[in-house]
């Protein structure tokens, strides 16, 4: 038995209740993994999320691809799906926030966004893969960054640079006194806080999800012991609801973030007051 | 024990902070995903759904025109047919004035030609009558003067007399011819 948790599987333990062994709860190291290839204290490393990232994107490009490869006028089951999905986004999220003119240079981007990160999500419930990528702050991180970027330069390109300034910071001449503070607050606001919590906000829910799935997991080995087995039972079920509400946190989370997406360029675009 | 002890002498990461290779193969893996979407997969979508609304709106377009066109031409019928029978209506009362007309024409002639022919045929027999009675009261009475001549031998050339005897042989003779009947 190795003494690296991040290694051990909770089912590879002898460990239950009543054997005089503590509880091996998930923590922090439950989202640590020892590299498949390279060495973790150099930055040349490949672990298991980095594969279910890749892997992930193949799966989205492989699944519309064969959708939407040779689309036809009367559409199969397949790309009637995948049709559903695609317009779903774009007239639900796109065309809703943006409107249809300014909105169709950024479906492409909100599409496969949305799907990206469903699919990033949805490793959390597949069989064998079991960890939702978006957990690691990394892969929201890199997201958000990209929208943040795209929403920054987008402001300065349409007001120009002191027109952009005053639509980050809300500048407004009747607010008067207050004016300095909440240009204060808002260029926070906006510019500091907003992609952070655009990122944490979906890794937090993928986090505490993964958490609590690897908890019950976890609980439902652990208390096959005697009379434990009875909770084992209730913990087992509550694997269950827990996997089946992570089905639609992982999709309503991603639906968060294109949405959020689209109101950051639908703010920067807007006139401002 | 141990186990605890070695999960916290053990440097964990901050959750907060992204590794730089892991924001590197994120970064990959999204743009991939963009990059194929972008380029190929929803401009060919785009595509076939452009076409299908235009297909529908087309068939659409169709359907109407063709429901507007069945319609004139059923008003076209409707306004034919109305004729038509409008026309056989009217000609019907037509001909049934002309038939009457016809008839009555015909009818009056043939009155009219009935009469005649009993006017002609009373007049005729009124004209044949009167001759034959001028004629046979001449010859008559001229037989009966020379008869009566003959017979008492004298002159009846009084003219009086000679008349008054011969309506007074006369009326006796119709007498005769009354009684007779």
């Amino acid at each position: 038995m190795s003494a690296d948790p991040t290694q051990v599987l909770a089912f590879e333990t002898d460990c239950h209740i009543f054997d005089g062994c503590g509880f091996p709860a998930p923590g922090l190291h439950s989202f640590l993994f020892e590299p498949l290839w390279g060495d973790a204290d150099s930055n040349l490393y490949f672990n298991k999320p980095m594969l279910l990232a890749l892997l992930g994107s193949v799966i989205v490009i492989g699944f519309f691809w064969a959708a939407f490869r040779k689309p036809k006028m009367v559409p199969g089951k397949l790309q009637m799906v995948a049709e559903f999905g695609y317009d779903f986004i774009r007239r639900g999220v796109v065309y809703e926030t943006l409107g249809r003119k300014e909105g169709e240079k950024y479906v492409p981007l909100v599409v496969s966004m949305f799907f990206f990160i469903w699919m990033m999500n949805l490793w959390s419930v597949v069989p064998l893969a079991q960890f939702p990528v978006t957990s690691i702050i990394a892969y929201p991180a890199v997201l958000a960054l990209i929208v943040y970027v795209l929403w920054v330069s987008l402001t300065f390109k349409r007001h120009g640079f002191v027109g952009g300034w005053k639509n980050i910071t809300g500048y407004n001449k009747d607010l008067g006194p207050v004016l300095p503070l909440a240009m204060l607050i808002e260029f926070f606001s906006n510019l500091l806080v907003r992609p952070f919590t655009h990122a944490v906000r979906l890794f937090a829910n993928m986090f505490a999800g993964h958490t609590l799935l690897v908890l019950f997991t976890i609980a439902s080995w652990y208390l096959l012991n005697g009379i434990g087995i009875a909770y084992a039972g209730v913990s087992f079920i509550m694997v269950i609801v827990m996997t089946v509400f992570e089905l639609f946190i992982q999709a309503l989370q991603a639906y968060v973030f294109v949405l959020l997406t689209c109101t950051f360029i639908q703010g920067a675009l807007a006139e401002h007051h | 024990m141990s186990q605890l002890l070695t999960i916290a002498s053990e440097e964990v990461q901050n959750p907060l902070v992204p590794p730089i290779p892991e924001l590197v193969i994120g970064l990959i893996a999204f743009v991939i995903v963009f990059a194929v979407f972008a380029w190929k997969l929803l401009p060919n979508i785009n595509k076939v759904l452009e076409e299908r609304r235009e297909a529908i709106e087309g068939g659409i377009e169709k359907a109407e025109a063709a429901q507007t066109e069945a319609n004139s031409v059923l008003e076209q019928y409707k306004a034919q047919l109305a004729e038509a029978r409008h026309e056989a209506a009217r000609l019907r009362s037509e001909a049934q004035e002309q038939g009457a007309a016809l008839i009555a024409e015909m009818r009056a002639e043939g009155q009219r030609q009935r009469e005649e022919i009993i006017a002609a045929g009373h007049a005729q027999i009124e004209a044949d009558r009167k001759a034959a009675a001028t004629a046979l009261r001449q010859d008559v009475g001229k037989l009966a003067t020379d008869l009566a001549g003959k017979l008492v031998g004298e002159s009846l050339e009084d003219h009086a007399r000679q008349s008054r005897v011969i309506n007074r042989f006369l009326g006796e003779l119709e007498e005769k011819a009354e009684a007779a009947r």
